[in-house]
């Protein structure tokens, strides 16, 4: 009973929010925390589970994002159509370089990862026939299921919010299953994963695959929140934050992804308020050095993120390591 | 035969580290591969169980080739091994590093897991019911929740010899088991040992505790600079001048 008190607290605390809040631009910031959210979901499973890092993660979240803009204005499909392939086309992506890719270790993977990034959002910028180069795709339409449209920022709020939901409940039963195990496995020994025959590949790809076709549903999502795309949401600097996010909020755990989404994403908001009155006239590459501090300051003080603070709480109620 | 090594041979350089050696393994059979850090028994170890490519020999388990099989494929086929420097899952509790152990015995993949498939908890339950049965019998019950690194040397040790027993293999290579155990310890292992055997497990066993190896093996190979200079049982063995030479120097006796 009390293990589900606290879940069910939170969601309903959820729920009541968009309640209390009537500011559009704060559920505005809602809303782009559960898309990063869902996405910082997958790459905890990559990186705090199966081990790897992946510095490309925003080329998904944009491969996703344009499935939907083009499928739906070029090509007039109904939304969750669009949506599905949304999920689909970064899944299969991520399934071809995957292979190559995830045989590198550590640097080399993280070095492959940012390339790939890279060139993806060169491809967004160059392709101007699909993607309409620079100046991107506007007209997509409101996300319609059903006679239901979700055409104010409420109800897209619940609807992004619900796909976390389901995403975290989807990922608690992979943690607690033999694959989130075996995961684990890996990254704790890759020899001993595979000496008791844990097909170690297999299982990377798998993590690899699964994070890019979340990373795709968040950037589906986002595609139909701002009803215009272009590339400058899915550079290199979004992959960074995705990292960050992940580490910050503390890798391998169940709350870490919503918590390090949370705070970078407020974090961003109040710097980009901030900012200005101390440097008059700065930009927002002054956010890089404070997000870079504040990276290395949780590595110093708390390696686990805030996640690992959270199972601290649960640990000392459980009396030992789970 | 159970397992046949044919001729094999493994160069690092110009450096022989493995030289024809060729022996067999049969049913509950204990085998144990001794000799001087350095004479290539781990090496020996890391090709049988693919981790390592051989120059040279061949390597046929249960009447299949191992040359070019991935190593969870050999894990697959019922050999498994345990390392000299333990390679335990620190981070996970002593019933996970078992539960993982156990992969092979379950079958839920990636999108069952996600959706909690019917059929996939009462799976987990059995392997956890069987794993939590391999921590009693290495005497690790009581420690089950702990975290492996947080466990004492010797229990790592058990620790990994319950994981490599997990999936059930029917041939386990054994890396220095008894290396780091009290006595005590040491006793409780080779009690084990024949235990298992018992059960028709088949072991290959490189160990420095000579008394440990004179009580369990069934056959001994004597490895040094990588090449065989004797084979036979513990008696044979201990009579042998060669093996007395190259192990122990020319004054003193086997245990």
């Amino acid at each position: 009973m009390k293990k589900i008190a606290f879940p069910v607290a939170l969601i309903l605390a959820f729920a009541g929010l968009p309640l209390l809040i009537k500011s559009n631009y704060l559920l505005g910031i809602l809303i782009i925390i559960g898309l990063y959210a869902i996405i910082v979901i997958g790459l905890g499973i990559l990186m705090g589970y199966a081990g790897q890092v992946s510095f490309g993660h925003a080329a998904f979240f944009g491969i996703g994002g344009y499935t939907v803009a083009v499928l739906t204005t070029a090509c007039h499909w109904p939304s969750i159509a669009a949506l599905i392939a949304a999920l689909i086309l970064p899944g299969l992506v991520a399934a071809i370089i995957g292979g190559p890719t995830l045989k590198l270790k550590e640097l080399y993977l993280a070095l492959a990862t940012l390339a790939f990034g890279i060139l993806v959002h060169i491809l967004f910028n160059e392709l101007k026939g699909i993607t309409g180069g620079p100046s991107g795709l506007t007209g997509i339409p409101y996300f319609t299921v059903g006679g239901l449209v979700f055409d104010r920022d409420i109800r897209f709020y619940y609807l992004v919010w619900s796909a976390v939901l389901l995403v975290s409940l989807g990922v608690n039963n992979l943690i607690h299953s033999r694959v989130g195990r075996a995961m684990r496995a890996v990254r704790e020994s890759e020899h001993a994963s595979e000496s008791v025959g844990i097909d170690t590949a297999a299982l990377k790809l798998q993590a690899f695959v699964f994070s890019a076709v979340l990373a795709g549903l968040a950037g589906g999502l986002y595609a139909f929140y701002v009803t215009f795309i272009s590339p400058s949401p899915f550079g290199f600097h979004t992959s960074v934050q995705f990292v960050l996010m992940a580490v910050v909020g503390g890798l391998g755990t169940f709350w870490g992804p919503l918590l390090g989404a949370g705070l970078v994403v407020a974090l961003g908001e109040a710097l980009r308020w901030a900012t200005p009155l101390v440097i008059p006239g700065a930009g927002g590459e002054y956010q890089i050095i404070f997000f870079g501090a504040i990276l290395m300051l949780v590595m110093i003080v708390k390696p686990g993120g805030l996640g690992a603070v959270m199972d601290l709480f649960k640990k000392s109620e459980e009396g030992e390591a789970h | 035969m159970l397992l046949e090594i044919k001729s094999l041979t493994k160069h690092f350089g110009g450096v022989a580290a493995v030289k024809d050696v060729s022996f067999t393994v049969g049913e509950g059979e204990i085998f144990a591969l001794i000799g001087p850090n350095g004479a290539g028994k781990t090496t020996v170890f890391n090709m049988i169980t693919g981790m390592l490519a051989p120059d040279a020999g061949a390597m046929v388990f249960m009447g299949k080739p191992l040359a070019g099989v991935k190593p969870h494929r050999i894990a697959a086929m019922g050999l498994t091994r345990t390392f000299q420097n333990l390679q335990l899952f620190g981070k996970m509790s002593a019933l996970e590093n078992v539960m993982a152990g156990a992969h092979l015995k379950g079958k839920t993949g990636f999108l069952k897991s996600l959706v909690r498939w019917p059929g996939s908890t009462a799976e987990n339950n059995r392997i956890e019911r069987h794993s939590l049965q391999l921590l009693e019998e290495v005497g690790l019950r009581d420690q089950a929740g702990m975290y492996a690194s947080a466990l004492p040397f010797g229990q790592q040790r058990l620790l990994e010899i319950a994981r490599s027993m997990a999936s059930n293999p029917r041939l386990v290579l054994l890396d220095e088991p008894a290396a780091g155990l009290n006595s005590a310890e040491t006793k409780a292992l080779a009690e084990y040992l024949k235990r298992l055997r018992g059960r028709g497990k088949s072991m290959v066993l490189v160990e420095h505790d000579m008394e440990t190896v004179m009580e369990v093996a069934d056959r001994i190979m004597v490895l040094n600079f990588g090449e065989s200079i004797c084979e036979g049982t513990p008696e044979m063995i201990r009579a042998d001048p060669l093996v007395i030479k190259a192990y122990l120097g020319e004054d003193e006796q086997i245990a």
